[in-house]
């Protein structure tokens, strides 16, 4: 994939992200790339592994909660999923 | 700027709840007379949070079995089981724990929540897979971070979500251990373990089964929802505590897993922690045969669950979706909880508070665990005061108000 489709997958990824938080947590959340999960967006543990176990039957994969430790913004969050969709 | 700085999100939530005039996460008795009564801030309170499911704490052979053995082996052991050797009492007990669930293997530690660490962190390793129901306990959680398998979490107590996850994994090498527990900690609710093991069967998977608060409690020897549910020859391994039904501190593993000893050596918070006080290990051993001997116990237990839960649920409270001896109120907002946590408190009703993020789907819970210890007068005293300040707070609708939307 060249530099520029990759970047709309990300894209995608982060829009769906967004969309799965706002189900989870019953409200509108606003997420980019950038956004701190714990500190922008107000997201504590619990919620997040909800939104992840959202996420695995969307994307129909296996998103390890070990996996979880370096994951500090929706960005990284979005990049895991592609990586593991990639491996899937 | 302190070293702290980055958990000011918690220190601030639970600055706001002091602010309030109630320290729910440091109440401090000045007395506890017996396993249902206690003095705080000198007023006689009902002690409704205390887990002491059989009320064993203060039973007179288990304190004089304890006493003996404090007199005769002194305080404490004063290291671990692998440098400084074990005592009799030790193997006396995992004898006795392999005997009760009819095991060839048991393993003790010095708290439950090591037990969990231990045993979740060694279980299962690199390349394998930990599937943990979503509303396990913090030690469960914590004992899957120790280790170094793949953790999946499945939908709370769903065989069908569970059977759809490990589906998911099929084709990766490494083994699946299934985590469930027998009595959940904070709705009371229990594990569907007969369709668990259908779907361990037909995945090939193993299943662990947390009994902590199911121990004496659950089946008709006592020994926990895997044989309330009949599926014993079919849990690989189950871990409980002895903080809960025999009232003293300590967790447990018992397995008929083949080369299990190899865990004495590999499994580090069994290796390096000091092993259980000689006096622990006595008490113990005589509350697991009192919990042999005296079903009444459990038979009194289930009475006094049943009269609490379906109370509550009669003046219209919200509970949990199954009635054990742990009876969970919902109550809509953290603020609220708080206040009628306290209320009650000042009405001599003690129980816990439970927030989010310790609370099943972010819901605050005022978390009552019964007693065999408790009389039916206790129980229905604390029934009166919940109907009182749950009117008044506007949980409940007064009896007047029910009378009216009957009619």
């Amino acid at each position: 994939m060249g530099v520029l489709q990759m970047d709309s997958v990300t894209d995608l990824t982060v829009r769906q992200i967004g969309r799965t938080a706002s189900q989870v947590m019953q409200k509108t959340v606003e997420v980019t790339a950038a956004s701190n999960i714990g500190r922008d967006l107000g997201i504590d543990s619990l919620t997040l592994m909800n939104i992840v176990m959202e996420l695995e039957d969307t994307f129909e994969l296996s998103i390890p909660l070990d996996r979880l430790a370096d994951v500090e913004t929706v960005g990284d969050l979005a990049a895991l999923i592609n990586d593991l969709r990639v491996r899937a | 700027m302190s070293l702290l700085d980055k958990h000011e999100a918690y220190r601030s939530a639970y600055q706001a709840i002091r602010d309030t005039g109630a320290d729910p996460f440091n109440v401090r008795f000045e007395a506890v007379n017996s396993p249902s009564e206690g003095v705080l801030n000198g007023k006689p309170m009902i002690l409704l949070g205390t887990n002491n499911y059989l009320g064993l704490t203060f039973d007179e052979s288990c304190i004089s079995a304890s006493s003996e053995a404090l007199n005769r082996f002194g305080t404490g052991t004063t290291g671990s089981r692998i440098a400084n050797g074990s005592f009799g009492g030790h193997h006396e007990l995992e004898a006795a724990i392999a005997k009760f669930y009819g095991r060839r293997h048991a393993m003790t530690f010095t708290t439950g929540y090591q037990a969990n660490l231990g045993v979740l962190s060694t279980l299962v390793g690199r390349g394998d897979h930990l599937l943990l129901d979503a509303d396990s306990h913090a030690s469960l959680y914590d004992g899957s971070r120790l280790g170094h398998a793949e953790v999946i979490r499945f939908r709370h107590n769903d065989p069908d979500d569970l059977r759809k996850r490990l589906q998911r994994l099929k084709g990766s090498p490494g083994k699946s251990l299934i985590v469930a527990e027998g009595i959940y900690s904070m709705l009371g609710d229990a594990a569907p373990l007969r369709e668990f093991v259908e779907v361990k069967k037909e995945m090939g998977a193993y299943l662990l089964v947390d009994e902590a608060h199911s121990l004496g409690v659950l089946g008709e020897k006592g020994r926990g929802l895997a044989e309330a549910q009949d599926v014993e020859k079919d849990v690989d391994v189950i871990v409980g505590t002895f903080s809960k039904s025999l009232g003293a501190i300590g967790g447990f593993c018992v397995s008929d897993i083949e080369g299990f000893d190899v865990l004495r050596v590999v499994c580090r918070p069994y290796m390096f922690t000091a092993s259980l006080p000689p006096s622990v290990v006595a008490s113990t051993l005589q509350a697991l045969h009192i919990v042999q001997t005296q079903p009444q116990l459990r038979h009194r237990l289930i009475a006094n669950a049943q009269r609490l839960y379906e109370g509550l649920k009669t003046l219209g409270f919200q509970v949990g979706p199954q009635c054990n001896p742990i009876v969970a109120v919902a109550v809509p907002e953290p603020g609220l909880a708080v206040a009628v946590w306290k209320t009650l408190l000042d009405k001599g009703v003690y129980l816990n508070l439970a927030l989010p993020p310790a609370t099943p789907d972010s819901v605050p819970l005022l978390r009552s665990s019964v007693s065999a210890a408790h009389t039916p007068e206790q129980i229905d005293r604390v029934l009166a005061v919940f109907a009182e300040v749950g009117e008044a707070f506007g949980l409940i609708l007064s009896p007047r108000q029910r009378a009216s939307a009957r009619s």
